[in-house]
């Protein structure tokens, strides 16, 4: 019997994002760069690849590019150009896709992901620009397969690792800030769902402690970041058996099927790939100097994070508060003009309004903060109110709902509702008295010392006025009356 | 030089498989043939010395040339699906490519 051996395995993981950036028109043609409209309504012949036509390259797309790669810390090239690479697809119709290969706008730049709580860089090997393919559908109906040009030539900006990535974790966390950082650019929807971010992942497995890379297999098809974790952590699991079981690992493309949970082989066609890449004579090469970097970089927002360590610092939030309010520029922004707009309000309580009860609507809604009508004046005037005492918790959530909705000042919509917290005394104790007769038993446990029990009461009370009396007040009132506190 | 094989039927055959280009036994012996002539042809510039000519990728003294990012009007769906001899519902029909 063979002796055996456990040997603990380290992933390897390399990725690499194509990204569609929202230029209004396309990399190479002046055809609208859409989604989701009518197939092949957005076309011309550039983009249908027709001989005699000539590519000529958008300015933006290479603006974005280069803001991508500063974002990046990439090296930017000062002598860019591009390069066909060769295959035959139906999505591709010139047979030839013009992308970058030897001089790719970016080059040598890093992330900086969050692992475990420390900081751990991955390194960037390049960023280039490419055009995007078709849309192929594949309808067993027909027998045949259909294609859609609109998206064709879609401006793409691909974003390689070096294989830094080192569990499936460490991966889903870089694409997490990748997108945060990009999303910040505003050169991309960054919509997986919609493709204009995509994610192919490149494992391999190698002996702990060892500096040799293994074979590794490409994995495609995940169309979600929990996608490519679950379809890395299946692909690490399945290299490990098969090496456990002393056999090798073959290089191949595999695809993720979600519906599975699995990865199968894409068996790929006899022949490797061979895409003869050579210099793209219809597209002349691009000198980027200082003036463009210099351009780029001054429409540069502040990045993720640096906002993060900002707010920390100048509203005194925790990390924790603050690494919530990043995930959304503008909601960041929002918070910050709340805090500004200098009501005495602690810039922590106005962290727990934005990320209870105002996430919890936009989610609702599915919308952003900028895209309703909450003006900076009203939710802080709602967040007052309810410091005060003028509303209760419960309430100001109600009154919140109806001024997104509605556009309507706290106080008119408060009044509208007859949402105002009671808090006058007369009232109040005629409540607490009809709560104390009616609840008896809990009353006499309150007395015999289980203060908890007062709890039940308050909730009690609160039930008859519809959660407008003021807690704090009815509290002190059943103390009063039970406890001669 | 010129009698070194730079091609050979096999790589023939390999670039005519990557084009998707049929090719008959006689043909591949023909188009070897010839592309051995046209590479020994351009083969000659390899006994130019070029140590002090900077590399370039393209012959004309043009470079940055640029497209604002506006839209231009494209061609109608109907226009576009006429270049193929099949379309359904505003797709192009093609070979199936995927089993």
């Amino acid at each position: 019997m063979r002796p055996s051996i456990s040997i603990e395995f380290e992933p390897v993981i390399g990725l690499e994002v194509h990204l569609q950036l929202n230029t209004k028109t396309k990399i190479f043609c002046g055809c609208a760069n859409t989604f989701g409209r009518e197939p092949n309504s957005h076309t011309c012949p550039v983009c249908l690849g027709l001989p005699g036509t000539l590519p000529v390259l958008n300015k933006k797309a290479l603006e974005y590019a280069i803001k991508i790669a500063l974002a990046l810390h990439c090296e930017v090239n000062p002598l860019i150009k591009f390069d066909r690479k060769n295959y035959y697809y139906p999505d591709l119709p010139k047979g030839y896709q013009i992308s970058q290969y030897d001089l790719p706008i970016a080059q040598h730049g890093l992330l900086v992901i969050s692992s475990g709580g420390q900081a751990k860089k991955i390194r960037i090997r390049r960023g280039h620009l490419e055009e995007d393919a078709g849309k192929l559908i594949h309808d067993d109906s027909l027998g045949c397969s259909l294609v859609d040009y609109n998206r064709t030539g879609t401006p793409l900006m691909e974003i390689v690792t070096e294989p830094d990535l080192h569990s499936s974790q460490e991966a889903y966390d870089y694409l997490h800030i990748l997108k945060l950082t990009l999303q910040y650019l505003d050169v991309s929807d960054c919509d997986m769902e919609k493709g204009s971010l995509r994610c192919d992942a490149n494992v391999s497995l190698r002996e702990k402690g060892s500096t040799t890379l293994g074979t590794k297999t490409e994995l495609k098809n995940m169309n979600s970041f929990k996608a490519v974790k679950t379809a890395l952590d299946f692909e690490i699991r399945r290299h490990q058996e098969v090496l456990q079981n002393g056999e090798r690992v073959v290089q191949e493309t595999r695809l993720w099927n979600e519906t599975k949970g699995t990865t199968f082989s894409m068996r790929s066609k006899e022949e490797a790939h061979d895409y003869r890449y050579f210099p793209e004579p219809d597209l002349v090469p691009f000198v980027v100097d200082k003036k463009m970097i210099d351009a780029a970089r001054q429409t540069l927002p502040e990045m993720p994070d640096v906002k993060l360590q900002r707010l920390i610092r100048d509203y005194q939030i925790p990390d924790y508060d603050a690494g919530i309010l990043i995930q959304d520029p503008a909601l960041a922004d929002f918070f910050e003009q709340c805090a500004k707009a200098n009501k005495g309000i602690e810039s922590k309580k106005i962290c727990n309004w934005i990320q209870g009860a105002l996430l919890q609507e936009l989610n609702a809604r599915k919308k952003s903060v900028t895209t309703i009508s909450l003006t900076v004046q009203n939710f802080t005037d709602l967040i007052l109110k309810v410091e005060n005492g003028a509303l209760s918790n419960l309430a100001g959530k109600d009154v919140l709902k109806y001024i997104i909705d509605s556009g309507k000042s706290v106080d008119a919509v408060i009044q509208e509702k007859g949402l105002a917290q009671v808090s006058d005394d007369q009232t109040l104790d005629g409540i607490v008295e009809n709560v104390i007769k009616e609840n008896e038993k809990v009353v006499q446990q309150v007395k015999e010392g289980k203060a908890s029990a007062i709890g039940f009461l308050v909730g009690q009370a609160m039930k008859k006025t519809e959660g407008k009396a003021n807690p704090k007040k009815i509290g002190d009132l059943f103390r009063r009356r039970l406890l001669n506190e | 030089m010129k009698n070194k094989k730079i091609i050979n039927e096999e790589v023939v055959r390999s670039v005519a498989s990557l084009a998707r280009i049929n090719l008959q036994a006689a043909e591949v012996k023909q188009l070897t043939k010839n592309l051995e002539d046209i590479l020994h042809y351009v083969a000659k510039l390899e006994q130019l010395d070029v140590s002090r000519i900077q590399p370039t990728s393209h012959v004309l003294p043009l470079e940055n040339v640029y497209r604002e990012d506006i839209v231009k009007p494209s061609l109608s769906q109907q226009e576009a699906l006429s270049i193929g001899p099949y379309h359904t519902k505003g797709h192009f029909n093609v070979p199936k490519v995927i089993a």
